[in-house]
């Protein structure tokens, strides 16, 4: 026999009838990115213990200023302002972190775990008014593919550091090529980096998505496909590439306080 | 399984109404649609459900199944907790008709504000076109759609926020991309896009992909190649320069590929 039972509502803040546990997803976004800024700042405030031998911390790759490796020598620029703690990472953090702030993946996950916007699929919000990315402020995350064109540009100079990382100097100055461990670190962190970028929809939809006969223009076509691919894990890319990135600094970071010892054949 | 499942279906139309709790027997293949159909058949006759190939192609029967939007026919029960309570409820989006129906006449006026397929002329003397399989393999997922308006009832800009007026949801952007992207179209919908159909409300939560029964991509491929193709002819100054030099980089051809 039917019986009847109290109306709930749902459109409140937080108010569902899923029954799963809808505030996992952006509990672990929370988690995941605010661990990541805290070590990034953390890390790049130091402005030292960032190379050890050939290993170079992804966090400041490339050096533009900072050391004498640096592209243009250890001298502080003279328009850096005073006021401001000098670390090579500043020059370079900007890029990564906008591309990633403005990436399309990213966007919708932290709109849910940090604005609720909603906070889950089918999830009361706390707000009524909505913009979306119609007006001002959000409207500047179209210049996404600004910042892609910059981090392009980044895995390059990746992929010089993961060449240097098979350099190891001796004691007398000389260089010898081998393999370490932190090789292997500096160079699955390209890999990562590169699948994360080259699979950013802005660059999938540049390089040939916005055709729409690709069959005329072969070498787009196939540079479509292969971003495609890489496009359907960038969740996966994204973190995976975030991780690692982190994981990357601390190894150089560990190595270069002395704290560990980089396991290596030297040839 | 049990041999018996309690099931709480909403009853009642626009005025108002409540939740009422059904028993229905339990057996294996089983999905909701069958117990809603088995409780319509010896518990409620005056339950108003609406379904037709149960079969996950038509999009008749979509409803929130323990709050989250999905199609009836589609949905084991051995997929649900069955010993706590199944809640069924109408698509939260829109006008509720009675019980578990609802009014979705909106959608489809939508998508009568969305600029018809226009071909280039004809690229033989019989009246046909040629078309390269590669060039159309794309928009072939978007055909998939049996619209079922699942996107539309879990997208938070037409569910929480009501803009109805100013957002054409998911599916409608399906159904453009469909359009924008075929080989032979010439028509230009961006302008629309981006201020009749608003897709700039889109913040790409990606819950409509979530619940697409037919596994659309639809955040992915279809929303936001649209939104990079609004932001080439109106936010970016050098793809729009580039469109203003290049007739072809906008990607309309207006010839034949090759074959």
């Amino acid at each position: 026999m039917a019986q009847a039972v109290a109306i709930t509502q749902q459109d409140r803040f937080g108010q569902t009838s899923r029954r799963d546990a809808w505030w996992a997803s952006p509990a672990a976004v929370v988690i995941g990115l605010v661990a990541f800024v805290i070590y990034t700042t953390w890390a790049a405030l130091q402005g030292a213990n960032y190379r050890y031998d050939g290993y170079l911390s992804p966090f400041y790759s490339p050096e533009l200023w900072g050391s004498p490796q640096a592209w243009f020598g250890a001298t502080r620029p003279w328009w850096y302002p005073s006021w401001l703690v000098f670390t090579p990472a500043l020059f370079i953090l900007w890029i990564p972190a906008g591309f990633r702030l403005t990436c399309y993946y990213n966007r919708g996950a932290y709109y849910k775990a940090f604005w609720a916007d909603p906070p889950a699929c089918a999830v009361g919000e706390p707000r009524q008014s909505y913009w979306g990315e119609n007006y001002f402020p959000l409207l500047l995350q179209n210049i996404h593919r600004y910042f892609m064109y910059l981090a392009v540009l980044l895995v390059l100079a990746l992929l010089t550091d993961v060449w240097h990382a098979f350099w190891f100097t001796d004691a007398s100055g000389h260089e010898h090529f081998g393999i370490g461990v932190g090789t292997l670190v500096i160079a699955l962190d390209v890999f990562l980096v590169g699948g994360y970028t080259f699979g950013c929809h802005s660059l999938r939809h540049l390089c040939g998505g916005r055709l729409n006969q690709p069959s005329l223009c072969p070498l787009q076509s196939k540079l479509y496909s292969c971003s495609s691919m890489l496009n359907r894990r960038h969740m996966a890319w994204f973190w995976c590439s975030l991780a690692w990135v982190g994981f990357s600094d601390l190894y150089v970071r560990l190595c270069a306080m002395g704290v560990i010892s980089d396991w290596r054949i030297v040839f | 399984m049990s041999s018996s499942a309690t099931f709480r279906i909403w009853r009642g139309d626009a005025k108002g109404g409540e939740f009422r709790d059904y028993q229905a027997e339990i057996s294996e293949g089983m999905v909701v649609l069958d117990a809603v159909h088995q409780i319509q058949a010896r518990q409620a006759n005056d339950l108003a459900v609406r379904w037709n190939c149960k079969a996950g192609k038509c999009g008749s029967c979509s409803a929130e199944i323990n709050g989250f939007p999905r199609l009836m026919c589609m949905t084991r029960l051995t997929d649900l907790p069955l010993s706590e309570v199944v809640t069924i409820q109408p698509l939260h989006t829109f006008p509720l008709l009675k019980d578990l129906v609802t009014d979705v006449s909106w959608n489809f006026r939508v998508k009568k504000t969305v600029k018809r397929f226009t071909p280039r002329p004809a690229d033989a003397a019989d009246g046909s076109w040629r078309m390269a399989q590669a060039d159309v393999e794309r928009i072939q997922e978007f055909r998939k759609c049996i619209e079922c308006f699942l996107c539309q009832d879990v997208c938070h800009v037409l569910r929480n926020h009501r803009l109805m007026d100013q957002f054409a949801g998911p599916r409608n952007f399906v159904n453009v991309a469909n359009l924008e992207m075929h080989p032979l179209d010439t028509q230009n919908r961006l302008p629309d896009l981006k201020d009749r159909h608003g897709i700039g409300y889109c913040n790409i939560t990606k819950c409509c992909t979530r619940v697409c029964p037919e596994e659309i991509k639809i955040t992915d491929n279809a929303i936001i190649p649209l939104k990079e193709r609004v932001v080439d002819e109106h936010y970016d100054p050098v793809t729009m320069v580039l469109g203003k030099i290049f007739s072809g980089f906008r990607g309309k051809a207006t010839t034949a590929a090759k074959r």
